[in-house]
This record gives C-alpha cells, sequence and structure tokens, in this order.
C-alpha cells in the first residue's frame, strides 16, 4: 500500500522525488537536493506533518554525493500517527537549506549536524557548535576522523588527546561466517 | 590517642588534672581532626554520582564517617569525589574547581571513567582525571557500589593518619627532604 502522502508529494514534485522506499510500512522518500526544502514544506503545509523528529545526516564517504540528509517527520494532531522519512544527497562543498524555519526544533539538530559532520546549513539563525567547543578544529563523525580522536589544544578551553585504543578498535561486520570471523578481538582499521 | 589509663597509683597523678588532658603529637592530633571531618565536593558527571548520592543517603549514610557535608563550594571542600565521566569539555572545569579548593585536599577518582576514561575510548573523553589533578585512591566499578565509596573513604582516612604535615613544615633542611620523610610514613598505607 502507497501511503496517500507518498501520492500526494508525487503529484505535486514528480521528477523530483527520485526515490520512494516502504519497508514495513513505513515510507522513505528521497527528493532533488534543490526541492528538498519545497517539499518538506509541502509536507508540513498541506500533509500534517506537524512534527519533526530528527534531523540526521549520513556521511558516503568515498563515493559522490558524500552527504545525505534525512528527515524524520511526524504527525501529531488530529489523531494521526502518520511517519515519513524525506533523504537528500549533497555534494561536500554544498551548503543545505535550513528547515529551522518550518520546525524550531530544527535549529539544534541542525547544529548538531554541523558539529558532528561539518555540514553547513544556509540560513541558519545561529550556526554555533553545540557538543564540542568552538574552535575544534575537527568533525568527529565524518568517516576519515580515527576513532581514537586526533589531538588539539585551545588554551583555557579545553585540549584533547588520542585515547590509546588497547589493541581495538572491537568492531564488528555482517557476514555469514562464524561468530569469531564476524567479532575478532581486534580489526586493523585505517 | 593515648589510652585511658586504669593506672591510677602513680604518684604524680592527679586526677582532676590529668583526667583531661590527652598527650599526643600536633600530627597526631591534626590528622585525627582531619581524616575525621573530611567535606566532600561531590564532582558528579554521570551515573557514578547516582551512587555517590546513595553513599550520602540514609541506607549507606557517609556520616558514620564524617563526611557527610556535601559542599557546593570548593573554597569549603577537603575532598573532590570526581563521579564520572570527565569529557575534555569539562576536564579543564574540574581542574579549576580543584584549583579553587583550599589544601589540604584530596581526591578520590569514583570508577573506571573517573580512573582511566573507562569504556569511553573515544576523541570525547578524558582518559583518567590524573592527567589533569593528582588523586589519592582510585576505585574500581562501573558504578562502584557505595560500600566501594566507603571503603575507598575510609582507605582515604588511613592515607591520612600517617601524613606529617607540621614536622613537614617545622623540621630543618629543604622541605623536600621533609615532604620525602612524611611520603616515607605515608607509604605504608
Amino acid at each position: 500500500m502507497s501511503s496517500d502522502a507518498v501520492i500526494s508529494l508525487k503529484n505535486e514534485f514528480g521528477a523530483s522525488i527520485l526515490e520512494e522506499i516502504e519497508f514495513r510500512g513505513e515510507h522513505t522518500v528521497v527528493v532533488k537536493n534543490s526541492d528538498a526544502k519545497k517539499a518538506l514544506q509541502f509536507c508540513r503545509d498541506n500533509l500534517g506533518f506537524d512534527y519533526l523528529i530528527d534531523v540526521s545526516s549520513l556521511d558516503n564517504f568515498g563515493s559522490e554525493p558524500r552527504w545525505e540528509m534525512v528527515y524524520e517527520l511526524y504527525q501529531l494532531a488530529n489523531g494521526g500517527s502518520r511517519h515519513l522519512r524525506v533523504k537528500a544527497a549533497y555534494a561536500e562543498n554544498e551548503k543545505v537549506d535550513t528547515v529551522s524555519d518550518l520546525w524550531e526544533t530544527a535549529n539544534w539538530h541542525e547544529r548538531e549536524v554541523y558539529d558532528m559532520m561539518g555540514i553547513e546549513f544556509e540560513g541558519h539563525p545561529d550556526l554555533r557548535r553545540i557538543l564540542m567547543w568552538e574552535g575544534y578544529p575537527f568533525f568527529p563523525l565524518r568517516k576519515d576522523f580515527p576513532l581514537a580522536g586526533r589531538p588539539s589544544e585551545m588554551p583555557d578551553v579545553a585540549f584533547t588527546e588520542k585515547a590509546p585504543l588497547a589493541g581495538g578498535p572491537f568492531v564488528t561486520s555482517p557476514t555469514t561466517a562464524s561468530t569469531e570471523h564476524r567479532e575478532p578481538r581486534s580489526r586493523s582499521m585505517d | 590517642m593515648a589510652e585511658k589509663t586504669t593506672e591510677t597509683h602513680h604518684a604524680a597523678y592527679d586526677s582532676k588534672v590529668e583526667g583531661n588532658i590527652i598527650f599526643t603529637q600536633v600530627d597526631a592530633a591534626i590528622n585525627y581532626m582531619r581524616k575525621n571531618s573530611l567535606w566532600p565536593m561531590p564532582m558528579g558527571l554521570a551515573c557514578c554520582a547516582i551512587e555517590l548520592m546513595a553513599t550520602g543517603a540514609s541506607r549507606f549514610d557517609i556520616s558514620r564517617f564524617g563526611a557527610e557535608v556535601m559542599r557546593f563550594s570548593p573554597r569549603q571542600s577537603d575532598v573532590m569525589i570526581v563521579a564520572g565521566t570527565v569529557t575534555y569539555k569539562m576536564a579543564l572545569a574540574v581542574k579549576r574547581v580543584w584549583d579553587q579548593m583550599p589544601e589540604p585536599k584530596w581526591c578520590i577518582a569514583m570508577g573506571a571513567c573517573a580512573s582511566s576514561g573507562g569504556m569511553y575510548r573515544s576523541y570525547a573523553v578524558l582518559q583518567g582525571i590524573d592527567n589533569l589533578i593528582p588523586v589519592d585512591i582510585y576505585i574500581s566499578g562501573c558504578p562502584p557500589r557505595p560500600e566501594a565509596l566507603i571503603d575507598g573513604l575510609m582507605r582515604l582516612q588511613k592515607k591520612i593518619e600517617g601524613e606529617q604535615s607540621t614536622m613537614a613544615q617545622l623540621k630543618d633542611g629543604s622541605p623536600e627532604e621533609a615532604e620525602k620523610d612524611a611520603a616515607a610514613v605515608s607509604a605504608d598505607y
């Protein structure tokens, strides 16, 4: 069953809807990034998605386009409990249009995305770091940032050092092989 | 501390006076007072702080050891209990609070995170508060139970018993030498 929200979006934006995914009753639409904000506004104004659950981002390091923004929408009003996920892909140096003017909550979500991934938002009223301190030189959730961290120094504010990994990192990878193969004591990462 | 004696037949003994006098060393008296009225600075940063609160509450009752007067001003505290994960963002604030505490002062690193960074081998977490401030007692556990904190506190009291603060100040010779003597004594603990 295709969701009526997805049908309305397709009627309104046509070719800008690049992909439509349904998984166990939950719907995801992938939108062309130039129309992403218009589509999100349409979802809020015409489809009744009054609540933005989360804004997050993906780092597809090594393939283009590198960034992917993910918006989780939800309807609270009128007893509705509809859920819609909207995705849009961006190249490394592209800026993303802010949606903090549509949903107030996006303000801090987008600051977190900026803090952790370094994706910048066009039109954001207050684009500062939210978890790390101003002046921290790295974006720690990028795939090319080492798990142990990197040394940095900001006098009188904070410093960081590389964490000793003591034989780690202990990471798992999906495979049909034995547990021993899937979860070795340590796996080299570079 | 001088034991109350049962010997009452000494020629020079005046029970009216000597019954109320205790002979001791200055260091022993000072240490006795210090160790039994440790005022903790609760540096609660994560889940260890919950156990710290439990230790202060009625069931475990840290006041049995004279340490119930939690002070939220560093200027009134004797022992900083670092209870929880110290992030780099918080680290210099912890150091600053520590610097504001008057001497003599002690530090307890409570739990795995404060002692070593714990399970957070991460870009964001200081790998042990001993990178910034001197730690007297480390308590293992994640988080440690209140009994463990009380045990740590009692070990700290043991350590304070052996300190020689006045001797270090009065002794002839360099302060370093006196410090060394004091360290030799407290090494027994």
